[in-house]
């Protein structure tokens, strides 16, 4: 009896600790965040100005969506995400705006 | 196992910058560069504004010297802080309304503060003796040191030679025999060593990196502020300032009117901050009233704005007004005869 019960609270034990490495395993992928930041009218270096302090609160893996009106950013924002371990996933430009979408990286 | 030191270096995008963190990284030093943006920084803003200027590749020179450099760059607003150095620079202004002195004594300072909260263990800058009549002479080198509060932990790789040892010199940090001597305002030995270091390419901005130093640009800042009464500014101010031609044709307002498309796009964005003006009946930029204009003012103003319109030789032009509350109204005017427009208008 003392042995099953026992044996029970151990697979209770390894039951709920599976549970919570699930659980953490889904909070791990599901903290990917996707934020969004507007730079919209501001000029260069103002938009890199912005999304390297919008970067610092990030974590590694979540992801930045920059607007602009000021196409310099397509070469800036580029050229300081590869000198900061960053990650230009996607830059597309469209009426007079420049959107792109960067993966925090682990510098 | 000895320490390795770590240093920042101002980096503006020029060559000397550059060539001083590069002197400093080959001897082990790990460098990283800091870029510090006052609002009137030239880097890619008349580029960005201009639609004739982008044919041209634009690029920010401090990102790019620290991407051939392979070293981390900070880029830091100082908009709000620097506005004490320039309205009441306590070493002056130069030949325009740059405070330079007293400008890199500030940077040198906030660097300062930088390597104290991150670690790190000295300064670098490209100052070179002779270099600049204002900030970069063999008097101001030891008073930028001292009211930075930087003191010997500035060194100046490319005239290192040429002044006392600071503190990673005497320690043995890096080696003093190879820093460099360089003085005067000969490009020579920093176009040498860029060879040498194999740079084929980089900016030498001829009025430096500041629109300060700029005479036009200089003149409508003291047109502002005499305007206004007071020298303190918002960044738009400043920034508005770049942009358009500037008409004050009375002290209570100035017209700023849109060059082409791409200044006209960039002033529509102030358009709801402004009293604005197109011609409706004809072709014409986007005019921005600026100040507090009577409705005399106000007609005084639409000719000037027909008159840069393609209607300026017309008998009238419908010239539409959108007040700051939002209402609309036209107005029919004769353009303002080029004669009639004295040149002290233009700021």
């Amino acid at each position: 009896m003392v042995c099953l019960k026992s044996f029970n609270e151990k697979v209770t034990t390894l039951t709920l600790k599976s549970f919570k490495l699930s659980l953490l395993n889904l909070e791990a992928s599901a903290i990917m965040i996707i934020e969004t930041l507007n730079a919209r009218r501001l000029l260069c270096p103002l938009p890199v100005i912005r999304t390297q302090d919008k970067v610092k609160q990030l974590n590694v893996g979540d992801r930045l969506e920059v607007i602009c009106t000021d196409p310099g950013v397509m070469q800036d924002i580029p050229a300081w995400c590869r000198i900061n371990g960053h990650k230009v996933i996607e830059a597309t430009a469209g009426n007079h705006e420049y959107i792109l979408l960067i993966e925090v990286g682990s510098s | 196992m000895s320490k390795q030191r770590k240093a920042i270096a101002l980096i503006s995008g020029g060559l000397d910058s550059m060539l001083a963190a590069k002197t400093i990284m080959e001897q082990g030093v790990h460098v990283e560069g800091i870029n510090f943006f006052t609002g009137f920084c030239v880097e890619g803003h008349t580029h960005a504004i201009r639609e004739k200027d982008k044919a041209k590749p634009k690029r920010n020179n401090s990102l790019w010297v620290a991407e051939q450099l392979g070293m981390k760059l900070h880029i830091v607003d100082v908009i709000e802080e620097y506005k004490s150095v320039l309205i009441n620079p306590k070493h002056g202004y130069g030949a325009h309304m740059n405070p330079c002195l007293d400008c890199k004594i500030f940077m040198v300072n906030k660097a300062k503060q930088w390597i104290v909260e991150n670690d790190f263990d000295f300064i670098i800058t490209g100052e070179v003796i002779g270099q600049r009549p204002m900030s970069q002479r063999k008097a101001t080198m030891p008073i930028v040191a001292k009211e930075s509060g930087a003191d010997d932990l500035l060194l100046r790789p490319l005239c290192a030679k040429n002044l006392p040892a600071t503190l990673p010199e005497r320690e043995g940090w890096v080696d003093r025999e190879k820093l460099h001597d360089i003085t005067g305002r000969s490009r020579k030995p920093q176009i040498a060593m860029a060879e040498q270091f194999g740079f084929d390419d980089y900016s030498q901005p001829a009025g430096g990196c500041c629109f300060l130093t700029d005479k036009s640009y200089s003149a409508k800042l003291v047109d502002l502020w005499k305007s206004q009464g007071h020298k303190e500014y918002q960044l738009d101010d400043v920034m508005l300032l770049k942009v358009g031609r500037h008409i004050r044709p009375q002290p209570n307002f100035k017209l700023i009117v849109a060059r082409e498309e791409g200044e006209g796009r960039f002033l529509q964005g102030y358009k709801n901050e402004f009293i604005s003006m197109i011609s409706l009946s004809h072709r014409g930029p986007l005019v921005l009233i600026d100040g507090t204009p009577s409705a005399e003012d106000l007609y005084l103003a639409a000719q000037i704005t027909a008159r840069f319109g393609q209607g300026r030789e017309a008998e009238q032009v419908d010239i539409d007004i959108t007040m700051l509350d939002g209402s609309e109204r036209t107005l029919q005017v004769k353009p303002i005869r080029e004669e009639d427009m004295p040149k002290a208008w233009y700021v």
